[in-house]
């Protein structure tokens, strides 16, 4: 805490402002003001204005005004210690691809035709920015599924809040299996609402599209509300599937789980489906419900 | 516990486990053998209680390794040297050139880097950047010579390793007395510890970063606020939030809900114990070797006198309580006296749990331990959107939350120019690598450097606090060199993905930042997050500078709040490539970091 004190760079100031004329002053002032030299205003102006004409950094810094304490000169051991020949990928890093599964319902319910169950999940793998999405959305009546499918899509970050999705969606049931192609958009809208809006275009040229909004509402850190729409839309009839044009569902659910983790939050809810339009007249030509109301029980789990 | 109102049941079911594992259940550091480190007697210290082995001279031999240790009452992998954790505190003497041969018994790569020492870069200990790691089975040879003086720490580079144990305290006693007065001194390193594997925990954060935001606002305290500040005023307030897609109760990413805060390796049940003679003056040496956590410490009945910081003398400054940053150094002087015993209090910036340890006479005393600060709530002045008012969250009308991170709030607001230095402007000039950048959140739109602030959650508490505002070093800028140039990095991240950068460019995709040997260069770092960090260049000091542009106080850790924009000067002599970056362990894993190159 005293080596400025050391005489030696201010002979070396000295020298160094001699020789370039122009810094003369400034290196008076230094000699004036060996002492606590608390910055004067004079001096400061001084510098500030060396600096200005100094855009070219280091060494024309190094020209406005010589360090108090001398910059040593540089030795060939200097020069191996400090770029030593290494193996320069010898950083280990946390791992840049990541995972996350998510099962957001996994639930069953009392109906007539006995226990019925569903789920709905989503996964992903990858970086920050690019990510493998696995997405997966089915329901069982008895021992029957009544419908499953399965989304692969790759996601890509195209903002802070949201991923472009592209990829191929596989209907299992209901009917006959088919595939679509699926592009779309995810992630958080103002509010911190989570949607999800996703076209799909078969393989017979159907298009459809599903679009998804999640809120959590904390009514306490651990219990927490999650009301939940979705609605499907059809570009055009498609009988054999008994899909009607334009909005043919929507359904609502309010879920309420109590977190025991934040991993394994088991909850209860009240789920409302309908079909809408052309799709629920092909319901009620079969002699099916176009409504439907359940209270279900569930775990929420992610690991 | 300290409840507070706005969580009702926020422990539910689990409050008897939560309070075995934040109180611990570890009775002291361990330290279970001396391994191969000679234990020479000390001149001038005390016996300690607790705290890690001392090792003195020039010679030192380290031996990392593997073993359980039982922290919070059940047995957990942890990493020791010489079977300790914390590591032994190293005491080695200005001007000595010291050698310490470190041996790796793990079986992954280690390394120990000696934080905020000046040395050659191939003995900085950053693997990849100084030299190769410590292999398997290998023994490495650290050489250099000490050209400084003060209290410092050291430890791993590799990974999570620090995490697990590997850190312990580094005192250099100067060559010529200090400028102050003591009669005996006490090494608190403050750290945080977890039950879980440090990688599986950043596994964890990249899956759900809230995990430990319990504080969440809820139906409940909107009810409360609503009732006490009017309906309207509430909405405005949570939509301002909500567009922004954060939550002010973010004041730190792991909290008590995963670790448990150590005293010299003891938890709080544990009740690390320094003693005293009544009118003694007590040096006491703060680190915090902490992976994530700030903690506010304090010493309720002593007031104490910071000497040091980082090392470094400083003008003494007499406070009640100060924040220490990860990686921060604080000499502070107390007397006790009147009292048997003094509680040595340090809760964590989120006020979820606390290290503690004790000061007393004779062991086995205790002193009341005070409850908990209310937890704090960021602002909108926190988080550098001041619009011109004082702080009250009123600052965010026109929408300008919902812009964050897609487009940015407009350099316009706040905008007000403090003349030619460094720090003062807060006009934000964004740079172009964070627009429309994924990794980007949130841009601060009127950043100060906020130098007399205590910080989120100690203003105004009734004590007086230290600030960096109140530091000043004990001698003159020993460069005495206006800057040649300026160099604006800005603290960049992603609170859901937990995506941490500079300029929105994480370590891996990033160049180096390149200096000219013996260049005298300015660093204004800008924080753009919500978040708080601490920024460490190792090679050379980081001359922190005060509002007006002038040195004010020699550091190897600049702590930015959110919000801020501080300037320092870097004297780039130390030739080499160094690492540059946040000091918050994941942070600087998941990205925080920047080469800087020193070149001839």
């Amino acid at each position: 805490m005293k080596t400025f004190l050391i005489p030696a760079p201010l002979r070396l100031a000295s020298v160094v402002a001699v020789m370039l004329g122009v810094a003369a002053p400034a290196m008076a002032q230094h000699h004036d003001h060996s002492q606590p030299a608390t910055q004067e205003t004079p001096e400061q102006d001084d510098h500030a204005h060396h600096d200005h004409g100094a855009m070219s950094q280091a060494a024309s810094a190094a020209i406005t005004a010589a360090p108090r304490e001398p910059i040593p000169a540089i030795t060939a051991d200097d020069m191996a210690a400090a770029f030593p020949a290494i193996d320069h990928h010898a950083m280990q890093h946390a791992p840049a691809f990541n995972h996350k599964v998510t099962f957001n319902r996994l639930e069953a319910w009392d109906a007539d035709e006995g226990t019925g169950q569903a789920w709905e999940g989503s996964a992903w793998f990858g970086t920050d920015t690019d990510r493998l999405w696995l997405r997966s959305e089915g329901e069982r009546m008895g021992r029957h599924t009544e419908s499953a499918d399965l989304e692969v899509l790759y996601g890509r970050s195209v903002s802070p809040w949201w991923d472009v999705v592209a990829g191929v969606k596989h209907d299992f049931k209901p009917g006959d299996a088919r595939s679509w192609a699926a592009f779309g958009v995810q992630g958080m809208a103002p509010y911190r609402f989570e949607v999800s809006a996703t076209a799909y275009v078969g393989e017979g040229g159907q298009v459809a599209a599903n679009v998804e909004a999640e809120y959590t509402l904390r009514i306490t850190n651990r219990l927490i509300l999650q009301p939940l729409v979705e609605l499907d839309i059809a570009a055009k009839d498609d009988p054999n599937y008994g899909v009607g044009r334009g909005i043919s569902g929507i359904e609502a659910g309010l879920r309420l789980r109590y977190e025991v983790t934040r991993r394994f939050a088991p909850y209860i809810g009240v789920v409302h489906e309908r079909a809408l339009g052309d799709t629920a007249d092909l319901r009620r030509d079969e002699g099916e419900a176009t409504r439907d109301t359940r209270v279900v029980a569930g775990v929420r789990v992610w690991f | 516990m300290n409840h507070d109102e706005s969580t009702p049941g926020r422990l539910g079911a689990f409050r008897p486990t939560r309070r075995q594992f934040v109180t611990g259940l570890a009775t002291g550091s361990v330290a279970l053998g001396l391994g191969l480190a000679r234990m020479p007697a000390s001149a001038g210290t005390p016996a300690r209680r607790g705290g890690a082995a001392l090792v003195t001279g020039t010679n030192f031999a380290l031996s990392i390794g593997a073993m359980p240790i039982d922290i919070t009452g059940r047995m957990r992998p942890a990493i020791t040297v010489n079977n300790s954790l914390p590591a032994p505190t190293l005491r080695w003497r200005e001007g000595d050139t010291v050698t310490v041969r470190v041996s790796n018994r793990l079986r992954d790569m280690t390394s120990i880097h000696w934080h905020g020492i000046l040395l050659p870069s191939n003995m900085d200990g950053v693997p990849g950047l100084s030299f190769n790691g410590i292999a398997p089975g290998e023994t490495f040879q650290y050489r250099f010579q000490l050209k400084q003086s003060g209290t410092y720490w050291y430890h791993s580079h590799s990974l999570f390793q620090e995490q697990a144990g590997l850190y312990g305290a580094l005192i250099i006693d100067p060559r010529d007395p200090p400028p102050y007065h003591h009669d005996r001194e006490h090494v608190v390193l403050l750290s945080d510890w977890t039950d879980l594997d440090p990688a599986a925990l950043y596994r964890r954060m990249k899956k759900m970063p809230e995990h430990d935001n319990y504080y969440q606002r809820t139906l409940v305290d909107f009810m409360r606020d609503a009732k006490r500040d009017g309906l309207a005023e509430t909405v405005e307030d949570r939509g301002m939030w909500g567009r922004m897609r954060m939550t002010p109760t973010d004041i730190s990413d792991i909290n008590a809900h995963t670790y448990t805060y150590l005293v010299n390796g003891a938890a709080p049940a544990g009740n690390w114990t320094g003693l005293f003679k009544p009118g003694e003056k007590v040096l006491l040496r703060f680190i915090n070797g902490s992976a994530m956590t700030y903690f506010d410490v304090r010493i309720p009945g002593l007031k104490m006198t910071v000497v040091a910081a980082d090392g470094q003398y400083i003008h003494p400054v007499s406070v009640d309580e100060f924040r220490i940053a990860v990686a921060e150094t604080f000499d502070v002087i107390v007397e006790p006296q009147g009292q048997d015993a003094f509680t040595i209090f340090a809760q964590d910036m989120g006020r979820t749990g606390h290290a503690r340890g004790t000061l007393a006479v004779r062991d086995g005393l205790e002193a009341p331990i005070p409850s908990r600060d209310p937890r704090p709530l960021l602002t909108m002045a926190d988080m550098g959107h001041d619009m011109g008012g004082h702080g009250t969250q009123k600052g965010m009308e026109g929408g300008c939350g919902a812009m964050m991170g897609e487009g940015g709030c407009g350099a316009n607001m706040g905008a007000m120019d403090h003349g030619a230095h460094g720090a003062t402007s807060n006009a934000p000039n964004h740079p172009t690598s964070e627009a429309g950048n994924p990794l980007v959140d949130m841009q601060s739109s009127a950043s100060e450097p906020k130098l007399d602030d205590p910080g989120i959650g100690l203003r105004d508490n009734g004590r007086q606090v230290l600030t960096y505002g109140a530091m000043r070093s004990l001698f003159d800028d020993p460069d005495g060199r206006e800057p040649g140039r300026t160099v604006e990095l800005h603290l960049t991240g992603h609170m859901e993905k937990f995506a941490w950068s500079f300029d929105g460019i994480p370590f891996a995709s990033a160049d180096p930042l390149r200096l000219k040997y013996g260049e005298r260069m300015r660093i204004v770092l800008v924080n753009d997050t919500m978040m708080q960090h601490p920024i460490h260049l190792h090679g050379v000091w980081s001359d922190l500078e005060d509002a007006d542009g002038a040195f004010q106080l020699r550091k190897h850790t600049i702590d930015m709040p959110p919000g801020t924009r501080r300037s320092y000067r870097v004297r780039a002599d130390a030739l080499g490539r160094w690492a540059f970056h946040c000091h918050l362990l994941y942070h600087m894993e998941a990205g925080m970091m920047r080469e800087v190159r020193i070149e001839a």
